[in-house]
């Protein structure tokens, strides 16, 4: 392999691409419309243009050496790095570490502060959220661009059965589950019998009625000023300063009014329901229906041609993807106190999807992390609030370029013959 | 009755505008079999370009307004080529033979990446141009009339010369033939000597300028926009190029009217608020009754 760098075509290269910059950054960089009038700014675009000269040299220069080649040949190749199968009777080392998460995250509202407390509490939200997507994107293979549908249905959910029917936190949580799980049906039955990039655009606009539903509808919804969603309560006992008649929890128990309570106490449920929900879908992974998700995505045709009914297993997913989703509405919505339509915009179901894509496709792990990383790195990087959407699109774009099946490998125990059966 | 015939008018041209833009996705579906998600912010772009290019314009002093039209017209459609052609290169070309779900995730980060690039290089607020024609021709029909502006009535000839070159270019030049190859069967092609990935970066470039050209005539016509405004017209065109069957050029310009004037009258007669509901509503049931269209030919797979 011959590994000397040309690099006058590199220069080449360089320049083309540079020039390419100039016509594309050119207007939409250098001149900013004000009002019918516009400013120029042309430093901004020599540092555009720069940028992308010296990123193309360096790339060309690297595609040429002998690394780099090997690179080019791997993806020619096809090499997309599957899951990793450990021996059946294989015991991870690391089967420490669950109980001492556990009890960890048992702590955590006892000697975290308020302000740590809610985001925490936000970041297991989109942990919840991230793990049903994961179940229809990561498991099934199905694009599903409207979860936030889902998200909303669970959220407006208890705001709205609060002040129409009554129904407090408990009623509602699961009754969230199973009206985002009867939505996913509707909306998937007849999708799901097509190509799955339907799906895609089908969930998108799914998403965008329900919001437009929420915003316009406004004799039930109250529009854009939202609707609030009351608080859960523990056995009876409310988590206000006062009740009109009854005791609240800090009465009960003889203690000083503190609003943190409320948060502990979400967040106890809901890192109860997070557990609940990764020991489920544990399980799943290993029944026949996780196999059959699992096996679509890989090969539908072969699915069929052995008789799996494709409709019933993807629609299967789609359902349990949705009432996960409906339930961390139903959280949101009473950490929130208060919902209105513009927490359900298209951005946000783009959020959950570079959390599962960046997680990986089928890993929960993964996904977990994720979720923290891309909700609690947001908090602390404030000054960088509006390049936000920006760093997920350009997450999605490398992450599918460079490992689309996330960062870290989906592993998974290999089976072996039972002793005394027939070989 | 004459609401009934303004509508039809106000949607011929809406539909006009959206079978532009479906042109794009039904030619590119056509020829690799993804839907391109970015593409109604490319046209997004292209609206940005035409208030740049008028802005321009009116600073160097010309005011002729079909000067104007057919200036902004050829600057626009040439950048925005260049971004389908860019689009193409970073983010479809490398995962060629990946996964659908791959090439579809990397389209959605390209149109979040287009969207918030122009929202942090131009502002968040909206912009607009000047209206730069008015008047219009009026037509009295019995106590009632009919309003048709001269800005539509351009709309309706530039979309529909734009739809006629494009179908000459397809049906009668070597490029088209090389482009309807490289939809039949792109291994055939290419070893037929056609270099398939030069026509997937044509394509590209064909769908953006369509976009562009819509681009141009619908802002010119409203006047204002934001960053966000590729989003709901791109699903809709999509709607368009699946009602007329996706993969089908004369398809997506049938989808484009159809979609465009029962919106309009959706709108006109029933309710404002919810035409978007009717038009994605509309997207859900054709895809349950007539999933390959109305001239698309149903989708068999082969192993």
């Amino acid at each position: 392999m011959d590994s000397s760098i040309d690099f006058k075509k590199s220069l080449i290269d360089s320049i083309l691409a540079g020039l390419m910059a100039l016509v594309l950054f050119g207007p939409i960089v250098g001149i900013v419309l004000d009002g019918y009038d516009f400013n120029t700014e042309y430093d901004r675009v020599a540092w555009f243009v720069a940028i992308v000269m010296v990123g193309r040299f360096g790339v060309s220069c690297f595609l040429q050496s002998s690394k780099g080649k090997e690179m080019l040949f791997k993806r020619s190749s096809g090499d997309s790095g599957g899951v990793i199968v450990t021996s059946p009777n294989y015991k991870s080392q690391m089967i420490w570490i669950i109980p001492v998460v556990i009890l960890v995250g048992l702590l955590v509202p006892f000697i975290a502060s308020k302000y740590v407390l809610t985001v925490v509490i936000l970041g297991l939200i989109y942990v919840l959220l991230g793990l049903g997507l994961n179940i229809v994107v990561g498991l099934a293979g199905l694009l599903d661009l409207g979860f936030v549908g889902f998200y909303a249905i669970g959220a407006y959910g208890l705001a709205l059965g609060y002040e129409y029917l009554g129904l407090g936190f408990w009623s509602m949580l699961p009754i969230a589950a199973i009206l985002a799980a009867i939505a996913g049906a509707i909306l998937g039955f007849p999708v799901l019998r097509m190509h799955g990039d339907y799906l895609a655009i089908v969930t998108l606009g799914f998403g965008e009625i329900i919001r437009l539903i929420l915003n316009n509808w406004a004799d039930v919804t109250h529009g854009p000023n939202g609707v609030s969603a009351p608080l859960p309560s523990f056995f009876g006992l409310e988590f206000k300063r006062r009740v009109a008649d009854g005791t609240t929890f800090h009465e009960y128990f003889g203690l000083s009014y503190d609003s943190g309570f409320k948060y502990m106490f979400i967040y106890l449920i809901l890192f109860l329901v997070v557990l609940l929900v990764l020991y489920v879908k544990k399980r799943l992974v290993k029944m026949p229906i996780g196999r059959a998700w699992e096996a679509l995505r890989e090969d539908e045709i072969a699915c069929r041609s052995l008789g799996l009914n494709h409709v019933l297993v993807k629609l299967s997913a789609f359902m349990m993807g949705a009432s996960v989703g409906g339930i961390a509405g139903v959280f949101f919505a009473t950490y929130q106190g208060f919902v209105n339509p513009s927490s359900f915009t298209f951005l946000e179901s783009a959020l959950i999807l570079a959390i599962v894509v960046l997680g990986g496709l089928g890993s929960t792990l993964g996904v977990v992390i994720a979720a923290f990383g891309l909700t609690v790195l947001p908090e602390l990087l404030r000054e960088f609030a509006e390049y936000r959407i920006l760093m997920f699109g350009v997450l999605m774009v490398v992450m599918m370029i460079w490992k689309p099946r996330g960062l870290v490998r989906v592993t998974r125990t290999g089976f072996a013959t039972r002793k005394g059966a027939l070989k | 009755m004459d609401i009934v015939l303004q509508q039809l008018v106000n949607g011929l041209t809406l539909g006009s505008v959206y079978g532009l833009i479906a042109i794009g996705y039904t030619m590119v579906y056509g020829i690799i079999g993804m839907i391109n998600f970015a593409h109604g912010d490319v046209y997004m772009v292209s609206a940005y370009i035409t208030a740049i290019v008028v802005a321009l314009l009116s600073y160097f002093g010309i005011e002729s307004f079909p000067i104007i039209i057919v200036g902004t017209l050829f600057i626009t459609i040439a950048i925005t080529g260049a971004y389908g052609w860019a689009i193409e290169q970073i983010a479809y070309r490398p995962l060629r033979n990946s996964s659908r779900l791959a090439a579809l995730i990397s389209a959605i980060g390209m149109s979040l990446i287009l969207q918030n690039y122009v929202q942090i290089s131009q502002g968040a607020r909206q912009q607009g141009i000047p209206n730069l024609l008015s008047g219009a021709v009026r037509f009295d029909i019995g106590d009632g009339f009919v309003q048709i502006t001269y800005m539509k009535l351009i709309i309706l000839l530039v979309a529909f010369i734009s739809m006629g070159v494009l179908t000459y270019i397809i049906q009668k030049t070597k490029l088209g033939r090389m482009c309807r190859a490289t939809q039949q069967d792109p291994k055939m092609a290419s070893i037929l000597g056609i270099n398939t990935d030069r026509i997937i970066s044509i394509v590209f470039v064909i769908g953006a300028s369509m976009a562009a050209v819509a681009g141009v005539l619908i802002t010119m016509d409203y006047g204002a926009f934001d960053f966000y405004v590729g989003f709901i017209i791109g699903i809709k065109a999509f709607t368009a190029a699946v009602l007329g069957g996706i993969g089908s050029l004369p398809g997506a310009m049938l989808g484009g009217l159809i979609l465009g004037i029962s919106e309009s009258l959706f709108a006109g007669l029933i309710s404002s608020d919810y035409k978007d509901v009717f038009s994605f509503s509309l997207l859900v049931i054709i895809l349950i009754v007539r999933p390959s269209g109305l001239l698309g030919k149903p989708e068999v797979e082969k192993v």
